[in-house]
């Protein structure tokens, strides 16, 4: 039985992660999510939130966007519009973005395809703040 | 004779000027070539997982209801053609290749949308139905090429059409970039693994083909999520090699253009200082004639 699980993470921009590890936790539609070598096979939705992997004992936590995955038995494919790791994650800069997009919400004028893609915005943005406040609290 | 030097002299300075205009163009093709060959070359992977996942999908959704946009239609009554071209010309054959293809439409039965102004200009010259026509700034974004993705789905689904092809100019390296025409829509799962194929994963099928997925929350749940947008970042992943192929092309074509001028340059300066020798040897000449003719 393997003891790893292939993680692919690809964004549209490039490959963001990929390697052996041994658990992954996705942050699926339905809720947060396990994986071990050897799940069944499983193709589900992601939302924007906090995606950790266990490698050797030690946890990685990755801020991901909306997006799919694809687990088999040895692999899981991450299929992500955004995927950031802490070092990456630029806190001001972060706050900054939330804070513009909530205003615009207040506006008058905002359709409501605009409204659902400012909300996607700042859901991602909270994501990377949760990744990044994470560390400091240990 | 004066006056055949000073015409020599006005071409070389003309064709400097022009060479030196074409130079400054390869460079910055050279520089905006990079850039979207990076862009393209880095959405690769992402549009082959996406493929890998979609055919898997694909089988085991094929069995209980199947997603709209992967329904294949008995009879195409009419046809789709998103073409994408460039803004801009000085770019070699690209635009010319291309727009080859789409002639080879029947204009009765096709109905048109054009990305770039090339396209679009050629498209109304020939008098075809051109439904829609999208632009696409230098640094576009997934969002806006959404725009264009969602309007020839919207098409699809409402049933005016019942295939969709993309005409774009697959970027191979930066001396070669070949015209595609793609059907995108019904999407196919065979035509998913072609597409692979071309970039180096043959597998998709074969692995599709073995495993049984599970779905959360369901199978049409994921397809009605994954389908459009599979096919949202199909053109966009499209648009990017068109944009890297352009350049490449251009850059290309501006290097041509400048080496010509510079071996044009060398035979006008030839011919320059031979008549311009021949010139003074007649002068000399005449000059001692005229003294022996004197003494």
């Amino acid at each position: 039985m393997a003891a790893t699980l292939r993680l692919e993470i690809v964004t549209p921009e490039a490959r963001a992660y990929s390697d052996d590890v041994e658990l992954v936790v996705l942050p699926a539609v339905e809720g947060e999510m396990g994986v071990y070598p050897q799940h069944i096979p499983l193709i589900t939705q992601l939302k924007p939130g906090e995606l950790v992997v266990t490698k050797g004992g030690k946890q990685i936590a990755l801020a991901v966007g909306e997006g799919f995955v694809e687990v088999t038995g040895e692999k899981v494919s991450v299929l992500v519009d955004m995927a950031l790791q802490e070092s990456e994650i630029d806190e001001k800069a972060v706050e900054e973005a939330i804070a513009r997009a909530e205003a615009r919400l207040k506006e008058q004028h905002v359709g409501d395809e605009e409204a659902a893609l400012v909300q996607a915005a700042i859901a991602k943005s909270l994501a990377q703040l949760h990744v990044k406040r994470r560390r400091r609290n240990i | 004779m004066g006056a055949n030097t000073r015409d020599i002299r006005r071409r070389i300075k003309s064709v400097k000027n022009t060479s030196q205009i074409t130079k400054a163009m390869q460079m910055v093709a050279a520089a905006k070539m990079r850039k979207a060959q990076l862009r393209a070359l880095s959405g690769r992977p992402y549009a082959e997982e996406l493929a890998k996942m979609l055919a898997a999908l694909a089988q085991a959704g094929s069995s209980s209801e199947m997603h709209p946009l992967l329904k294949e239609r008995k009879e195409v009554k009419r046809e789709l053609v998103l073409v994408i071209s460039t803004d801009k010309g000085l770019c070699g054959a690209l635009n010319t290749n291309l727009l080859r293809e789409v002639g080879k439409f029947d204009p009765a039965k096709t109905t048109f949308v054009s990305i770039g102004r090339k396209g679009a200009q050629f498209l109304s010259r020939l008098k075809r139905d051109l439904a829609a026509e999208f632009e696409l700034k230098e640094a576009f974004t997934f969002l806006e090429s959404k725009q264009a993705s969602k309007f020839i789905m919207e098409k699809f689904l409402a049933g005016e059409v019942d295939k969709v092809s993309v005409a774009y100019t697959d970027f191979v390296s930066t001396i070669n970039q070949k015209p595609t025409v793609r059907v995108i829509l019904p999407v196919q799962s065979f035509e998913l693994s072609e597409l692979e194929g071309e970039h180096g994963t043959k597998k998709v099928e074969a692995a599709a083909n073995t495993t049984e997925y599970l779905f959360e929350p369901s199978a049409s749940g994921v397809l009605a999520g994954l389908v459009p947008h599979y096919v949202n970042f199909a053109v966009y992943q499209m648009v990017l090699e068109s944009r890297a192929s352009e350049h490449s092309a251009r850059m290309v074509a501006m290097k041509n253009a400048t080496d010509n001028a510079k071996q044009l340059i060398k035979d006008l300066t030839l011919e320059y200082n031979k008549v311009r020798q021949a010139a003074i040897t007649t002068e000399l000449l005449e000059i001692t004639t005229a003294q022996m003719a004197l003494g």
